[in-house]
């Protein structure tokens, strides 16, 4: 069995962000693997390693800084990666993100058992990607999951999702949809070993020509939505700090949350 | 042409962030002068219809099955989905619990509509949804516009105003029949874990109270526990009270946890690493508690205590207590 890892070349968690001309200023980001994604990756990897898996593709779509994050994944253990770069996909809403994935699967060949995604993308935010595909492509779909079981004899999947309240617990047939995130596994630090034997490993990259999409299905034209604006978050004002003996400040907050804020 | 919003139900029960999109689903219907009617799926919750109209929606579609007993992702969407293609709303609108977040990225393929995940903020400008989201951690604002017809939004928990409910409303329903497809059959709920604690849903919750690794040992959260039970608080953490095994992963805040905006956020032993704050940081208010002047987290808190929080929250605990006596 095959299975697709998603992965999105993100800004550091570390990021300031700053914006130019209503832009976002990317001149001095600097860019990782999506840390949801490395929770996927992590999790085909062991899929293979356990023998239940024979494959693990790193799909990305992105501008070239994304083929590091391909090597990130490659690192962790997947095996081969595709790219899909070209200038054209610039603007491209999640609707349309979802439908270039969808080609490039169907490019490489539709074998697939198992579609994984990170939960979200920490520069977007949006979670939509996965669920879009699994649309697309009528699978099935258990997203922020915490534990998973594959058995792909019997072409089934046992995934719980972290939920308010608890875990729903969900059975799929193969192939499915599966978003992961903290709690599943614990990605491991690629050895130098790995991150030498990640350069070597191919990357096929395609153009939306290769995919046989055109200029207006794609991009700013072929999207749904559109960013009118950015903005900074309004400045939060400093607010009070006090010092002293426990007896003193605890009656300074009692009183801040009293009289100021009223929740007492 | 109207608004829709998708009124989200659990075990029978309509669920906070249903009501928040009720609410705003209704002041968009009244600014666009358009009705607002909502859908609502499960099984038997037929029940549920009065408490819908009485937050302002003039209809309700019903859409009841044993399908759609409990949440299938696959069967959701197309229930919903097909509706909406038929129907041909302008707005549909979802809370953003869980199920909404999982599940409107599928209604937006399948009905072929532009989507706007987390907002925070809509308007309706030249007879169009304008909506305001937070990215990349919370560290910048963006405003979305649409060019579908169909224009869907999911709405962040506890931000937009719930209205009061009027009983004496009532709305017509409309009960829709779904047709098993082989796709439903590809997925199931066979369990649900509870986990519950009797608090509040962190990202529901008016109030939090979370600790960090100053807790220094997992029992050390009763202090945190018995401020939170009185205030009628979640109990959240940081990602390091977390890895360390004191906390579960539900109750982790931030960057790779859950992003809450309650009324309040006490920070207690959190020095407020950017990626907690990613999680907090849109709080009305912040309380910090922590020995170290210098600590990140002060310059995001309203009100900042320092000094040791196991003498600090033990004493706050017995003050509230005292206050509350008091009042009865
Ligand atoms: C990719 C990535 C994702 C991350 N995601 C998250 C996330 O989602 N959520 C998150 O929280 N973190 C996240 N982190 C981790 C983050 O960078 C910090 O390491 C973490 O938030 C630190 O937790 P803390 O504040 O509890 O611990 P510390 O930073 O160690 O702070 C402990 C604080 O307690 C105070 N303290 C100690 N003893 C006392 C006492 N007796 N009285 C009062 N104060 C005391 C100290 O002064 C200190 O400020 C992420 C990191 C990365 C790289």
């Amino acid at each position: 069995m095959k299975v697709v890892v998603f992965c999105k070349s993100v800004p550091d968690t570390e990021t300031r962000v700053k914006l130019k001309d209503n832009r976002l200023d990317k001149s001095e980001i600097k860019y990782i693997l999506n840390p949801y994604d490395e929770f996927a990756v992590e999790e085909a990897v062991r899929m293979k390693e356990a023998g239940k898996v024979d494959e693990v593709v790193a799909i990305s779509m992105g501008p070239e800084r994304a083929r590091e994050a391909l090597r990130s994944a490659l690192a962790i253990g997947a095996d081969r990666g595709i790219l899909i770069k070209d200038d054209v996909l610039d603007g491209s809403d999640t609707y349309v993100t979802a439908k270039v994935l969808v080609k490039a699967l169907e490019k490489d060949g539709a074998e697939y058992g198992m579609l994984l995604f990170g939960q979200q993308a920490i520069d977007g935010d949006t979670w939509h990607v996965p669920g879009q595909v699994a649309e697309m492509l009528g699978l099935p779909q258990a997203g922020s999951i915490i534990k998973l079981e594959v058995d792909p004899d019997a072409g089934k999947a046992v995934a719980n999702r972290l939920v308010e309240g608890g875990e729903e617990v969900h059975e799929m047939s193969l192939p499915c949809v599966v978003t992961c995130r903290k709690g599943l596994n614990e990605p491991r630090y690629p050895s130098l070993p790995n991150i030498m034997k990640a350069k070597r490993k191919p990357i096929q990259d395609y153009s939306i020509a290769d995919l046989d999409l055109s200029p207006e299905e794609v991009g700013k034209a072929g999207s749904f939505t559109e960013v009118l604006s950015y903005s900074l978050p309004p400045k939060k004002e400093a607010g009070r700090k006090v010092e002293g003996e426990p007896e003193e400040v605890v009656q300074a907050l009692v009183k801040f949350l009293k009289e100021e804020i009223k929740v007492i | 042409m109207s608004v829709w919003v998708i009124a989200d139900q659990r075990n029978g029960a309509l669920r906070k962030p249903a009501f928040e999109a009720l609410s705003e689903g209704r002041r968009l219907a009244d600014q666009l002068g358009t009705n607002m009617e909502a859908v609502l799926l499960g099984h038997n919750v037929e029940g549920l219809c009065n408490e819908i109209a009485s937050y302002g929606a003039d209809k309700v579609y019903l859409i009841d099955h044993e399908l759609l007993a409990s949440y299938n992702p696959p069967a959701y969407a197309r229930a919903i989905g097909d509706l909406i293609k038929e129907k041909r709303p302008q707005i549909v609108l979802m809370g953003g619990t869980m199920t909404g977040r999982d599940l409107m990225p599928r209604v937006a393929a399948r009905v072929g509509a532009g989507l706007a995940p987390d907002c925070i903020k809509l308007e309706i400008v030249d007879g169009k949804l304008k909506a305001t989201r937070p990215a990349i951690a919370g560290k910048v604002r963006v405003e979305i516009g649409y060019k579908s017809d169909i224009q869907i939004a999911i709405l962040r928990p506890n931000v937009f105003e719930k209205l009061e409910p009027n009983t004496s409303r009532s709305a017509e329903v409309e009960k829709v029949s779904l047709e098993p497809s082989d796709l439903d059959t590809k997925q199931k709920l066979v369990e649900f874990v509870s986990k519950e604690t009797g608090r509040p849903e962190l990202t529901e919750a008016e109030t939090i109270v979370s600790g960090g690794r100053g807790m220094k040992a997992p029992e050390n959260f009763a202090i945190i526990e018995e401020l939170a039970d009185l205030l009628g608080a979640a109990v959240g953490a940081s990602r390091a009270a977390v890895d360390a095994g004191w906390r579960p992963q539900s109750d982790q805040v931030g960057q790779t946890g859950k992003t809450v905006s309650p009324n309040l956020y006490i920070a207690v032993g959190i020095s407020g690493a950017i990626q907690h704050l990613a999680g907090m940081s849109s709080s009305k208010f912040i309380v910090a508690i922590n020995k170290d002047p210098d600590a990140p987290i002060f310059n995001v808190a309203d009100f900042g205590v320092v000094g040791d929080l196991f003498k600090v929250v033990p004493l706050l605990t017995e003050e509230i207590k005292k206050i509350e006596a008091q009042e009865g």
